[in-house]
């Protein structure tokens, strides 16, 4: 195993991190509390409570989902598509490391950057309302195997994208769509039964409730239902970046 | 001197259809310095690109001191560095730290000495802390070469070094593949600056079309293929060449003044002294004689042309 090199490159795309530290934070932490606004105060004062959680509370857990996935794709798709865009991914490419460790490197990174807007928005909504976790290690678990397996999706994306419009198009039309429409807003039992049974094939649906059994210990779905959900959505991820690197698609000819 | 770097009946084609080489073999001693020519879209690059890593061969093996560059590939690649044609890098990098992520790459410990001293031989030591995109062009090539030495790799590979670099730089850069020999390291470097392979290569590879043409010690190959050019200046402007002289094939340049005679250094007799006695019997004056050799340009321009002859 490189380690040094999976180091060289989870350090460097930290740096960039780090480097835009401000917009990197700001921007979630400016629309998470406008989020809270909006439909905390605004909405939730007529709402009061859901499944016996006040509304204002019962929206973190989503829209912690909410951030972590959108900064984790677009994170990762941006660390693997910005080298193949200048370049320099020629480097990696001709250095002695295994797929499996370039993965890491970026992935590892993107997850981190995703981990830690998360916990900045869990605190941010400290300030707004009262939660209590339920369960804090299902709390993390679930936070960090998002934030993995949607980084691993955004590098599928990175890889796959010929240009910037292609890198931001999936995150903005299917992941948001599919997001909002996943439960971070409002309990899937509050949908007419026909939405509630579509809302069924929204895999992110399982994330969410999942997430929020851990705050609060209520659910839409079983969580044993939530963990296989996140469970299979990071082993097709890994999958297909198996058959990326195997096949070498759009990285090595 | 031991081969270091193997290449046995290499070839890549590409999806498209396109075949860029085509069965290359080619081996490579340590601590030469080999030049390939080549016009553009020879398969200079691919060459380089499948040697690296970059791009898959289709079929062929490439051996780096023994290990092979698919199945060995950790072994082979960490003795390879790599300067690529297009200047790459992370505009808001800076130089040191990614010279640093360079060294991290390949696997080496973390070893800022070692860092420094390749940031001064390169003068970068005074950038050190710029981030890349504050540097010139000539600079930005500087600070590839430094991330291409920074795991004190055993094989250069340096792809069109040269190409829209000032001479000052161009000198500089020969200068360091010169002490980068002396410390044992093997160069490649492909260009089609002529002078530089004249300048500083051991031999030289002509390739063209995704096949070598030819690979031979420049000394020799200038021999072997070189023409000389003798031009003797009259003191009176000629209109034509005079009958007594037409046997020998001369022009005429220098809007009369010169007479150009070409021969070769190789045959028995360069006719020099007959021609020369002829010149005096024709009545022309002599102001001065020069005789020039055939560069390797003049070579590779006549190998190139064959070769497409060759193909139609």
């Amino acid at each position: 195993m490189n380690w040094s090199a999976i180091w060289a490159i989870y350090t460097f795309e930290m740096t960039r991190f780090f480097r835009t530290i401000s917009q990197s934070l700001i921007s979630p932490v400016i629309s998470t509390s406008l989020y809270f606004v909006v439909f905390g105060a605004a909405i939730g004062s007529r709402i009061d409570e859901v499944e016996g959680v006040q509304y204002g509370a019962f929206i973190v857990p989503g829209l912690i989902m909410l951030t972590v996935m959108t900064q984790s794709i677009s994170a990762a798709s941006f660390g693997i598509y910005f080298p193949k865009f200048i370049g320099t991914i020629y480097e990696v490419l001709s250095a002695p490391m295994s797929f499996l460790e370039i993965v890491m490197g970026y992935v590892g990174a993107a997850a981190t950057k995703a981990l830690f807007i998360g916990v900045i928005i869990l605190i941010t909504s400290f300030f707004f309302v009262d939660i209590q976790i339920a369960h804090p290690l299902a709390m993390a678990a679930f936070l960090v195997l998002t934030c993995v397996s949607f980084a691993l999706f955004g590098f599928i994306i990175g890889i796959w994208a010929g240009n910037f419009e292609q890198l931001q198009m999936v995150p903005l039309l299917i992941v948001t769509p599919l997001v909002f429409l996943g439960g971070s807003f409002y309990s899937v039992s509050m949908l007419p039964p026909v939405w509630q049974t579509i809302s069924m094939f929204n895999p992110v649906v399982y994330l969410i409730s999942g997430f929020r059994w851990a705050f609060f210990g209520v659910a839409d779905v079983p969580i044993a239902l939530s963990l296989l959900a996140i469970g299979g959505f990071s082993g097709v991820c890994l999958a297909t970046v198996w058959w990326i690197f195997k096949s070498g698609w759009r990285i090595r000819q | 001197m031991p081969t270091i770097l193997s290449i046995k009946d290499l070839r890549k084609t590409y999806d498209s259809g396109f075949e860029a080489l085509k069965s290359v073999s080619l081996d490579i001693e340590e601590g030469e310095i080999i030049a390939l020519l080549g016009p553009n879209g020879a398969g200079k690059t691919t060459l380089i690109s499948t040697i690296c890593g970059i791009t898959m061969p289709t079929s062929g093996t490439v051996t780096v001191a023994g290990h092979d560059t698919i199945k060995d590939y950790r072994a082979a690649r960490s003795l390879i560095g790599l300067v690529p044609q297009e200047i790459a890098l992370e505009p808001f990098g800076r130089v040191m730290s990614t010279v640093r992520f360079s060294r991290g790459l390949f696997g080496k410990p973390r070893d800022d000495a070692a860092v420094a001293d390749i940031l001064k031989r390169l003068s970068l030591w005074d950038k050190r802390d710029n981030q890349i995109h504050e540097l010139s062009g000539g600079m930005k090539r500087r600070v590839l070469i430094a991330k291409a030495l920074a795991h004190e790799p055993r094989i250069l590979f340096l792809d069109e070094p040269t190409a829209g670099v000032d001479v000052e730089l161009r000198k500089d850069m020969w200068a360091i593949v010169e002490k980068l020999r002396a410390d044992g390291v093997t160069t490649i470097l492909t260009t089609h600056y002529i002078e530089e392979a004249e300048a500083i290569a051991d031999r030289v590879g002509v390739i063209a079309n995704g096949e070598i043409l030819l690979v031979e010690d420049k000394d020799k190959l200038m021999v072997r293929m070189g023409q000389k050019q003798l031009d003797v200046q009259l003191s009176a402007q000629l209109k034509h060449i005079p009958q007594a002289l037409t046997k020998y094939d001369l022009d005429l340049k220098d809007e009369g003044w010169t007479l150009v005679y070409r021969y070769d250094t190789k045959a028995e007799r360069t006719g020099i002294t007959q021609l020369l006695t002829d010149v005096s019997s024709a009545g022309l004056q002599l102001r001065d004689v020069v005789t020039r050799q055939s560069s390797l340009e003049d070579i590779f321009v006549s190998l190139v042309h064959k070769d497409a002859e060759d193909a139609a």
